[in-house]
């Protein structure tokens, strides 16, 4: 029964991975890619990791897994902003079609004051 | 709260705190009740808490009182919950054979100060849906928006940081 649970899960999360990764192809820009890449990743890694702990059951294994979890979840985030800050920093534009850019504004704004 | 955090008792209590916690995950990561790893250990955790106390959070410990651990436990399932509706929402649209996004970057304010809780609400705000934090400075967060709903501080910061926010609060301050 819970081999079962676990493959069900297995399954779910490479279906999450396999958008993350759809995502990364046809989203137009960095930023739009981080997002897909960063909450599918998580999300499907994690499921991926939760079935393993169904297989195994709670013992060495289980645990490492569980931690894991705990550790990507804690990670991905951060790295997603790190990359993001610094794409935007090193000037890299958003897509064309996009609404607004109020950290851009906000960076020239600081800019020019130290330029003046 | 200051003359709390100087002396040397509290000081040790938290380094006893660490010390436990390191303890813990050692136990986790090794799972055996072998002697000589459980001594092995013991050196392991008291040489990270010497070299490396000083990186974590030093209030840490005064966090975990009842009520505190209440609210972390009605913010997790919830946490969950969004994390599955941005899945959701990522599959939609990539699968949607027209892309539907509408993206930008906008700013948001946020009432909250230590900065262990803007890490979680910055943590927060990427695993949810259609929001990615590029940059925190002081108390305002800049967010990639896969589909901008509003372009001004006050109404961003309503849709996005006001249902974490409250959670936070309750837990971190």
């Amino acid at each position: 029964m819970t081999e079962t649970i676990g493959f069900i899960l297995i399954v779910c999360g490479l279906i999450f991975d396999f958008s993350g990764c759809l995502g990364l192809v046809r989203l137009p820009d960095v930023y739009n890619r981080l997002q897909s890449s960063t909450k599918c990743v998580t999300l499907g890694t994690c499921l991926i990791l939760l079935g393993a702990v169904f297989y195994n059951g709670i013992n060495a294994v289980g645990i490492k897994a569980i931690l894991c979890i705990w550790f990507i979840f804690m990670t991905s985030p951060t790295a997603a902003h790190a990359i993001s800050r610094a794409s935007h920093k090193a000037g890299y534009k958003l897509w064309k079609g996009s609404a607004c850019d109020k950290y851009l504004e906000d960076r020239q704004g600081s800019l020019k004051k130290e330029d003046s | 709260m200051e003359s709390i955090e100087k002396s040397t008792g509290f000081k040790f209590r938290v380094r006893l705190f660490e010390f436990l916690l390191m303890f813990l995950i050692w136990l986790a990561l090794t799972w055996t009740i072998d002697p000589l790893t459980l001594i092995v250990g013991v050196i392991v955790a008291a040489g990270v808490v010497l070299f490396l106390s000083d990186l974590f959070p030093p209030n840490m410990v005064l966090l975990f009182t009842p009520r505190r651990l209440f609210w972390l436990l009605v913010y997790i399932p919830y946490f969950l919950y969004c994390v599955f509706k941005a899945n959701l929402d990522v599959l939609y649209r990539v699968l949607h054979p027209d892309l539907p996004i509408n993206p930008g970057i906008v700013k948001v304010r946020t009432a909250l100060t230590t900065d262990l809780a803007k890490t979680f609400l910055a943590n927060s705000i990427t695993l949810t849906p259609g929001t990615l934090t590029v940059d925190i400075e002081g108390e305002y967060l800049y967010i990639h928006w896969i589909n901008v709903l509003a372009k001004d501080i006050e109404g961003a910061t309503i849709i996005i940081v006001n249902k974490f926010e409250n959670i936070l609060r309750r837990i971190f301050e």
